[in-house]
């Protein structure tokens, strides 16, 4: 056992990622208040560096073998640095099309970065959680972070609506997880992952403890957005303003597959055939209710939430999959996934009119002819999240799919099969609407960042990856392998 | 000429040449698209000169391929990610689809001359079209296999959604869905045979099929699951409806790709999978095949004869025809098999052809009713006496490449059960009546409809379009033995591999 003063300072080594945010989230927040809207424009680009900068820090200043810190609260491992990876750069992007929006919509408020940033912690916090205390704090933070973007203009109904809904949603979904973590606490005795898992490997708590994991999978179902565990999505995403929905539907859903795996497979692992059940019943639903839901819709932000709701039922396909397939996966599903939704964000951010955003389905008609660029990456980013090949989208499902049949869940496969078709109609909609449809009234010329994201985050769908999915499997594969 | 290619990766060119055609029209693009007639002219130039160099590309692969070679040549195989593997290969079935491919698509880019709306966007999607259906049939890995397979059906639903006619975009939903439906069924088996036979390379399938074999029960499964995708590519009855929808909807040019090409990936990967790989399950369902397939050709026969859409008759005439393909293919034996690639190839010339001539008139009239025209021979006796060779060549007369196949495949038919032999017959004087009741309707008689007084016969550009159909018909019709000889080996070793499966 390390000296805790060793312990602590090897430990603020590890966490250089974190400790890098939260320093920008307080010395911006300082900027901020002292310079006001001035310093919006150069916080967001000192943001999306930091964030950035974070990622490559995780991966950089990686140690090898898990590493525990903070006497056993946090661990720094392989599948810590890839999820935190992920959400860096998710963050990154979204944060500069956010900075990009705000000054177009002059509402330059440098908490943005900031609440951002401080999100994020919330993040890197939860995926390298150790017990069951950093856990809750972590997706506190996350959490708290996320109602502030939320409810971001406090003036328009809808924005107040959805920022109140996450609230109230969010924080039962907080008592749920609490409350099952209190039972997980007082049936083994520990809220350390390990102790927890030595305990519930012998076999300790019986139906509490397994009562305890099930009401936090439901919590952390509830911040993944997997059905039946959705409700607030479609309202927050539509009423949330754009960039801040890029942002929701791309860093926080990692955080919380990764959370989930982390607890299913670390401390749960010997509960596998209990919690299986749950997970496969989560992602059925998931992947049917999201496709389904996605028909109705004729908001791209409201469709864009039930997407999302479908896609997290395909990760938990993975997660549901067991064994050392089942992570790599749903880390390979959200790898290829994150990019699409970015650039199909990044292009609903594009749909100005009037300089008033537009965002209802039949504002994109005839954008083919219109905009020929905007509607061919519309058009890539469209098919590889549905899944089509030879986009990156079908990669990830092929993964999923690949993970669910080697272990026998042939059946939610085939499932999985049948929601990709609905959903594909639905994503099919878009794009007839894009090629098929008369142009309506003309949209404003998209910013440099819009177009450069856009382009590529459809890049990332083609199959250029090919060159990269070989190393996209390995590394899956040794941050699971060396994790769990 | 094998020796001056020697360590080319001829496939990879062949496969992705389409590919960097569209690129260069992408990059040749500028400003102004659309709104240009000597541009759209050059894009349509650009087009034209890709697909023929890709057809050479294939005659010289042609040239390298050795006719007597058993399994797939030209391999390339660079491993990639998640097991599969970047396979290329191709046997004689497959070399023979591609050749159809490769000459069809030139004449599919004259006929689309035509075309005046978004002509960069149309040439980049046929281009890329091309580039995956001839990555279909070289792919020898599975996964690659799937991903051309089903990445096909992009370019096809922007074609039909956006030059198609006046009901395009439910047509190109349908197709799509259809499709798509079937296709992920079948991954979901693909993923479960790379499971269980541990490779997802298609030769290594096969021999472990022929080795060690699936389970016959997992067969079962597999082979369900494969069959609905092929039989709707294909398509069979009762899952053919999007054909005619999107037949008729489709712009010329995509009615030819769709029935000459696109239909034949069923009829291929029933060859390449579901009767090599999963031989004891083919048993098991021939008869359910044999009956699904009497009926399409019978069914399909008279619906056709009903039709007052012509291209909407020739698309059940493809429903009908590709009966034939499904009969030759599951008696198993050599001659059906042969007959069966034999009329994939020929219905690819011959429907292609006759969806020209309905495009040829559509051109002039805007209409593809069957009422609106007649004494068609008088004003335009070049095309009526055009038309009537193809409209000989679906009924399947002697001298024309619709012939052998039939004959073939319902010769392999007879040795496995007599009466759907006897039954499919009756198909063939159906086809008559209603593919000479069509020509009767549009081309004899006299001139009634006053507007198509001043219709004019066929300029340069549709005689080349023609000219070199008529050849491939007629040699193949005089002189079968060269394709026949040719894709005997494939079709000896799928008989091989199914008859040895038979418990």
């Amino acid at each position: 056992m390390m000296s805790p003063m060793a312990d602590l300072l090897r430990s603020l080594d590890l966490a250089g990622p974190e400790l890098l945010l939260a320093g920008f989230a307080l010395i911006g927040a300082v900027v901020g208040a002292w310079s006001g809207e001035r310093a919006f424009g150069f916080l967001c680009g000192v943001g999306a560096l930091v964030l950035a900068g974070a990622g490559v820090w995780a991966i950089v200043d990686h140690p090898g073998a898990p590493a525990q810190m903070f006497q056993g609260a946090m661990v720094a491992d392989g599948f810590a640095v890839f999820a935190k990876a992920l959400i860096g750069f998710s963050a990154a992007a979204t944060l500069l099309l956010g900075a990009d929006y705000f000054r177009a919509t002059n509402e330059r408020r440098f908490e943005f970065p900031v609440m951002v940033a401080l999100g994020v912690t919330g993040m890197f916090v939860m995926v390298s959680a150790q017990d069951l205390i950093t856990l809750y704090v972590g997706v506190e933070l996350q959490s708290l972070a996320s109602y502030v973007l939320a409810a971001w203009r406090r003036d328009d109904a809808r924005s107040s609506e959805s920022g109140l809904k996450y609230f109230v949603l969010s924080a039962i979904s907080s008592g749920l997880l609490l409350f099952g973590a209190s039972f997980v606490y007082g049936f083994t005795g520990s809220v350390h992952f390990d102790a927890i898992g030595s305990a519930a490997a012998e076999g300790a708590g019986g139906v509490g403890l397994t009562f305890g994991l099930v009401l936090m999978l439901c919590a952390l179902g509830f911040k993944m957005s997997a059905a039946p565990f959705h409700m607030w999505t479609p309202d927050v995403y539509e009423g949330a303003p754009t960039p801040v929905t890029a942002f929701f539907a791309a860093a926080p859903k990692v955080a919380a597959v990764a959370l989930m795996a982390r607890v299913l497979y670390d401390p749960f692992a010997a509960l596998e055939l209990q919690w299986q059940q749950v997970i496969i019943a989560l992602s059925a639903i998931s992947m049917v209710w999201g496709s389904f839901g996605a028909l109705m819709q004729t908001n791209l932000k409201r469709l864009m939430a039930y997407s999302s709701i479908a896609n997290m039922g395909f990760v938990l396909m993975g997660l549901a999959s067991g064994a050392d397939r089942g992570p790599a996966a749903a880390l390979i599903y959200l790898s290829l996934y994150l990019p699409a939704t970015i650039g199909i964000f990044a292009l609903i951010l594009a749909m100005r009119r009037d300089g008033q955003s537009v965002e209802s389905i039949s504002d994109i008609a005839g954008l083919a002819q219109r905009r020929p660029w905007m509607a061919a990456t519309f058009t890539m980013l469209l098919f590889s999240i549905a899944g089509i090949p030879p986009f990156a989208g079908f990669i990830g499902k092929l993964v999923v799919f690949t993970a669910a049949v080697d272990a026998g869940l042939v059946w939610l496969a085939v499932v999985g099969g049948l929601a990709a078709v609905i959903a594909a109609a639905y994503y099919l909609r878009l794009l007839a609407s894009i090629w098929f449809s008369p142009p309506a009234a003309a949209l404003q010329p998209a910013s440099g960042t819009i177009v450069f994201t856009a382009t590529t985050a459809a890049a990332l769908t083609f199959p250029v990856l090919v060159f990269v999915l070989g190393f996209l499997e390995r590394w899956a594969d040794w941050a699971v392998s060396s994790s769990f | 000429m094998s020796e001056l290619i020697a360590g080319w990766p001829i496939l990879s060119i062949l496969t992705f040449l389409p590919a960097a055609g569209a690129l260069w029209i992408l990059a040749a693009r500028g400003p102004m698209q659309g709104q240009n007639p000597g541009f759209d002219r050059g894009v349509k130039l650009i087009a034209l000169i890709v697909t023929i160099a890709t057809f050479v590309v294939s005659l010289v692969a042609f040239a390298t391929f050795d006719p007597a070679g058993d399994g797939f040549q030209l391999v390339e195989n660079v491993p990639w990610a998640f097991g599969a593997a970047y396979h290329m290969g191709v046997d004689q079935v497959s070399m023979s689809l591609i050749l159809l491919t490769t000459f069809l698509t030139p004449i599919c880019i004259l006929a689309s001359w035509t075309i005046e709306k978004q002509v960069s966007a149309y040439m980049i999607l046929f281009l890329v079209l091309e580039t995956l259906m001839i990555g279909v049939f070289c792919a020898m890995d599975i996964i690659l296999f799937y991903l051309f397979f089903e990445g096909g059906l992009i370019p096809m639903f922007i074609l039909i959604g956006v030059w198609g006619g006046a009901n395009r975009v439910y047509a190109a939903f349908k197709f799509f869905l259809y499709t798509l439906l079937g296709s992920l069924l079948m991954l979901v088996a693909i993923i479960a045979m790379i499971a269980i036979a541990g490779t997802s390379s298609i030769p290594e399938l096969t021999a472990f099929a022929r080795e060690t074999g699936f389970d016959p029960n997992v067969q079962i499964w597999l082979w369900l699951a494969f069959f609905a995708s092929f039989a709707v590519k294909l398509p069979m009855w009762p899952v053919h409806t999007w054909l005619p929808d999107a037949h008729v909807e489709a712009p010329t040019a995509g009615s030819v790709v769709l029935a000459a090409i696109l239909l034949k990936m069923g009829g291929y990967g029933f060859l390449r999978f579901s009767l090599p790989m999963m031989s004891d399950a083919s048993h098991l369902f021939t008869p359910f095949v044999f009956t699904l397939s009497v009926i399409a050709i019978v069914w399909a026969s008279l619906v056709a004869f009903r039709q007052v859409d012509i291209k909407k008759l020739i698309a059940y005439s493809s429903v009908a025809h590709m009966g034939f393909v499904t009969l030759g293919l599951f008696s198993g034996t050599e001659q059906g098999i042969q007959g069966a690639i034999f009329q994939m190839l020929s219905h690819g010339i011959i429907s292609g052809a006759l969806f020209l001539c309905v495009g040829v008139v559509y051109d002039r009239m805007h209409t593809r009713e069957i009422a609106f025209y007649g004494g068609l021979v008088h004003r335009m006796p070049v095309y009526a006496a055009i038309f009537l060779l193809f409209t000989m060549g679906n009924v399947g007369l002697p001298g024309t490449s619709g012939f052998p196949g039939e004959i073939l495949t319902m010769l392999g038919a007879f040795q496995v059960n007599a009466w759907f032999a006897a039954i499919a017959a009756t198909g063939v004087i159906l086809s008559a009546v209603y593919a000479l009741t069509l020509y009767r309707k549009v081309a004899l008689g006299n001139i009634e409809n006053p507007k198509l007084d001043g219709i004019t016969d066929l300029d340069s550009r549709e005689w080349v379009i023609f000219v070199p159909l008529i050849i491939a018909t007629l040699v193949m019709g005089l002189a079968p033995a060269y394709v026949l000889d040719f894709t005997a080996p494939s079709a000896q070793a799928v008989s091989a591999a199914y008859l040895g499966g038979t418990p």
